[in-house]
């Protein structure tokens, strides 16, 4: 669309001639889609439209950025222009900002999509969601909620620097959940996840997931959950699944390697990060089996596109290998600060919100087992699944999580299974008490990752499997 | 004719006449400055219009939004939402549209320049802060922000209505130890940047080199920073309707639930976002009891869990209030009858805060909840951390600095009848971090909080 184009080069000329030293701009046109069933029916159907330029200026050493959703030349001249006047009025208290070097990226990209989830009829989803929840109320759920969420958005990208980039990113996803309630207590099953299963793919994606043959046996262990017996309480071997495992990565390392953290940028909201960038490529994370990799280009995961928001193109890169601490997650100007000669890891949540250091696709490598044989050389110990709860400190060490499910593992087999199931650790310990990992590994997307302000909601994806921890702490309870 | 009314007219005509149609624009400006290691390095503002149309007929509902407001932005926006609201699933829960209803008087007007207010001034508001913090590095925000909602809808309902709000919010920071300190007002001018940076640094520098100490239950006073966590998480799991209608939460109307201390108000016509007087479905928002001297009295709703439970609307509908549930907005904990609060020396906020202090022979100071999640919303346990500042008082003094500690506690547990044994004579304003609610929040003085962790697992 040449007019998008247009607008971002008037914003960013316009910028520049007020005095910029540099700028860029982003248009992005959105259109959203979900709904929501519970009990059989239909409680929610919203669709949405935006369209709007976020531009960013730096003047000096202070930058500014403004979006509107005026897209005419004269407005997108004024939206250089306000940039540039809030980067003077960041200059009264300023500080270092420098960005390094970059190719001026010229490119299209579009995410693989073979069902456009938005052409689906509206009918067919309705018919998926109330039909998923209807069968898990028939079978004993108190509350039996079904979701799908779409999100279909271009980009078009320029900078003073030469950028021009146009993408088409189309993600989806969908999933189901069985409340039970008791006396005292709520218990709760989902398929594929709490959150649902997304990824950057069409519909596909979520017929794939075939909802409705999950509703009974999900609403089946929901209650059967009101039966079972406590989660014991003390230290033990655990065995996590590979959604768990997913969202222990995204919280206790893809937040901790974010370069803006571990910087100080966050330290007032989301907090700092316990790794030292003097210790970048000695630091022991984790055991040899734990090999992460920050991969923006892993096909159809949830943080997959062509180009980050501030237009560098889409790589991998280790995080972790082999257990030591080999690399970050960063942009342009923090890397700069930081001495580092790589980014590709800013991203914004809309038009109106400026780009930041975010997770792409953070996740495990293989490893050399699988869930059955974990399970079968493990004695004693218990093993959880399906994230329900999570809570980690502002250092990103300290952390406890909830899971939906969780077993007992005796003698090598799976057992009776065990409420409210939590376990609590040190990151850096406990993923150094890693002594079995699966092959069986699953992109799982996070469409809920906030960070920023104001608050931002990113996509993320992480590639996981089910694994084995030594000595974890279980149990916890209030 | 407004945005409002133009895209009602145009929904009506082509969903013909039997349809029911409301229409909520909203024009924001939000402007934000963050700073970080003592300079400002992130500075951004906003604007834009949202409108969201709703249509029902023939039993049928469909909800769409746009931000693309010319002619043809508009026209897109009618002819998608009828689309959809004719070929959607089948809507059993709709619950009509509000009627014709007045609404609240605000207390006051909203404040043009607090709305309105240039970036210079919240770096001027930045640099107070930077500077009082005397040295120690400095990190947060100042946002103002307006918003200017109208609301039409094919029953004859219209409002309109301007929220204002300003806040300034940072830490100060030793190499061991935040302090932190925040303010939240309808009035910008009220917020005033040096004497909170003054207070970051004064508990950054009171809470250095913190010992480790033993989980266990302690007797604690959390500080208003903290209790605003609490009441968020009151509103947001216990007080709202749909959950209420799925016994999911802990919330028995007409109970003696809390200790007869507490008294927890929803009140949209005064606080530091005060305004809201009506919802996205246009029905009037007024101050409503939740609990009334430890008694349990309501729960909000919007019409969809209203119709459910068989009882009115409280005003409480938002965007998300069909699937989540409605949450109340403006929460404020009674603060007991005493002297106004004053500046005291060391780490406490204020004199009301260390008026509890005097009474614990042993327990702990809070300054800030961290990162709590809900692991049964049916008890309302949850866990999470402190953050910014922990103390140990002993014999009715704060006597040393200790290490943050998790805790998984069930919040209205904690407040029960018997455990709450005192509550600050006054209640400071505070806007949420994550979305639009605020929260008058007195310090609390409880006979038992459940830390569950140490700084070392």
């Amino acid at each position: 669309m040449s007019s998008y184009l247009d607008a971002a080069d008037a914003a960013v000329e316009h910028a520049l001639a007020l005095g910029a030293r540099y700028a860029d701009a982003r248009v992005m046109h959105r259109r959203t889609e979900s709904m929501s069933a519970r009990n059989g029916a239909v409680e929610a159907l919203d669709q949405g439209e935006t369209v709007g330029v976020g531009v960013r200026a730096l003047v000096g050493s202070s930058w500014g950025f403004f979006a509107t959703p005026h897209l005419d030349p004269a407005a997108a001249r004024e939206a250089g222009r306000r940039a540039v006047e809030i980067a003077r009025a960041s200059a009264r208290v300023p500080g270092p900002a420098a960005m390094i070097p970059a190719d001026p990226e010229v490119g299209t990209w579009a995410s693989e999509c073979h069902v456009d989830p938005l052409a689906v009829p509206l009918s067919d989803k309705g018919d998926l969601l109330t039909a998923a929840t209807a069968e898990m109320r028939k079978q004993g759920a108190d509350v039996a909620t079904g979701l799908y969420q779409i999100w279909d958005t271009r980009k078009w990208f320029v900078s003073s620097e030469g950028h021009r980039i146009d993408q088409h990113i189309r993600e989806c996803g969908g999933g189901i959940s069985a409340t039970a309630v008791g006396e005292r207590e709520t218990q709760v099953r989902s398929y594929p996840s709490r959150r649902g299963q997304y990824g950057t793919r069409g519909w596909e994606l979520v017929t794939e997931l075939d909802l409705a043959a999950h509703a009974a046996q999900v609403a089946d262990e929901a209650q059967a959950l009101l039966r079972a017996p406590q989660c014991p309480s003390g230290e033990t071997t655990l065995i996590l699944g590979g959604e768990q495992l997913a969202l222990q990565i995204h919280e206790s390392v893809g937040h901790a390697i974010e370069l803006d953290r571990i910087l100080g940028w966050e330290a007032a909201y989301a907090g700092t990060s316990w790794l030292d960038l003097a210790e970048l490529g000695k630091l022991r994370y984790g055991s040899e089996l734990m090999n992460i990799v920050v991969d923006a280009t892993y096909p159809g995961a949830l943080g997959s596109f062509g180009y980050d928001d501030e237009g560098t193109k889409a790589g991998k890169r280790d995080a972790v290998r082999n257990g030591i601490w080999t690399g970050v997650l960063a942009g342009r100007e923090s890397a700069a600060v930081a001495g580092l000669d790589y980014a590709g890891s800013v991203r914004s949540m809309d038009w109106a919100s400026l780009p930041m250091v975010r997770m792409t696709n953070v996740g495990l490598e293989p490893g050399p087992h699988t869930l059955d044989e974990i399970i079968a050389e493990t004695d004693d110990g218990v093993f959880m699944d399906l994230n329900r709860s999570w809570s980690i400190d502002d250092k990103r060490l300290n952390f406890q999580f909830g899971c939906e499910v969780g077993y007992e593992v005796k003698n090598g087999k799976l057992g009776r299974m065990l409420k409210n199931p939590t376990y609590t650790g040190i990151g850096p310990k406990f993923w150094q008490s890693m002594d079995m990992l699966s092959s069986e590994i699953v992109a799982w997307g996070t469409p809920n990752c906030g960070k920023g302000q104001p608050g931002q909601i990113g996509h993320t994806g992480h590639p996981a499997a089910p694994a084995r921890f030594r000595n974890v702490r279980v149990g916890v309870r209030g | 004719m407004s945005i409002a009314e133009q895209v009602l007219e145009a929904a009506r005509r082509a969903a013909g006449g039997s349809a029911e149609v409301d229409v909520n624009v909203a024009r924001e400006h939000l402007a934000l400055t963050r700073f970080a290691n003592s300079y400002i390095h992130q500075n951004i503002a906003r604007e834009a219009d949202t409108v969201t149309l709703r249509i029902h007929v023939d039993g049928r509902t469909a909800v769409n939004s746009t931000t693309v407001t010319d002619d043809a932005g508009l026209a897109a926006l009618v002819e998608r939402t009828v689309a959809a609201a004719r070929v959607s699933p089948a809507d059993p829960g709709w619950a009509g549209l509000s009627g014709p209803a007045e609404l609240p008087k605000l207390l006051a007007e909203p404040d043009p320049a607090t709305g309105e207010a240039a970036p210079e001034v919240r770096a001027e508001q930045v640099r107070a802060y930077i500077e009082a913090a005397g040295g120690l590095t400095a990190a947060g925000f100042a946002r103002n922000r307006k918003v200017v909602t109208t609301y039409v809808n094919s029953e004859g309902q219209a409002a309109s209505g301007t929220v204002v709000e300003a806040v300034l919010d940072g830490i100060a920071k030793t190499p061991t130890s935040d302090g932190a300190s925040r303010q939240a007002s309808r009035l910008i001018a009220d917020l005033d940047g040096a004497a909170l940076g003054a207070r970051a640094r004064a508990k950054a520098l009171a809470s250095q080199d913190p010992v480790e100490i033993e989980p266990g239950e302690y007797e604690v006073v959390l500080e208003p920073t903290a209790v605003s966590d609490v009441l968020w998480v009151l509103g947001g799991y216990g007080f709202n309707g749909k959950a209420f209608n799925e016994g999911t939460t802990f919330v028995r109307l007409g109970e003696p639930q809390f200790d007869p201390a507490v008294t927890l108000v929803d009140d949209p016509l005064s606080g530091p976002a005060a305004g809201a007087v009506f919802d996205v479905e246009g029905t009037p928002r007024d101050r409503l009891v939740l609990v009334r001297d430890g008694e349990t009295t309501a729960v909000v709703h919007d019409r969809r869990s209203a119709l459910e439970a068989g009882v009115a609307s409280t005003g409480h509908a938002d965007a998300e209030s069909a699937v989540n549930g409605a949450e109340p907005i403006n929460l404020r904990l009674e603060p007991s009858a005493g002297a106004p609060p004053a500046e005291v020396d060391g780490p406490a906020a204020d004199s009301a805060v260390m008026a509890l202090v005097a009474g614990v022979r042993r327990g702990l100071l809070v300054t800030d909840h961290w990162y709590t999640r809900c692991l049964d919303p049916r008890r309302l346990v949850m866990t999470g951390l402190t953050r910014n500042g922990v103390w140990l008082i002993e014999d009715g003094e704060i006597t040393r600095p200790v290490k943050n500690l998790r805790f998984t506690q069930s919040y209205p547990e904690a407040l029960a009848p018997g455990r709450v044994l005192g509550i600050g004579s006054h209640a400071p304003a505070f806007a949420s971090k994550y979305g639009v609610q605020s929260a008058m929040a007195p310090a609390l003085r409880l006979a038992g909080w459940n830390f569950t962790g140490g700084a070392s697992g």
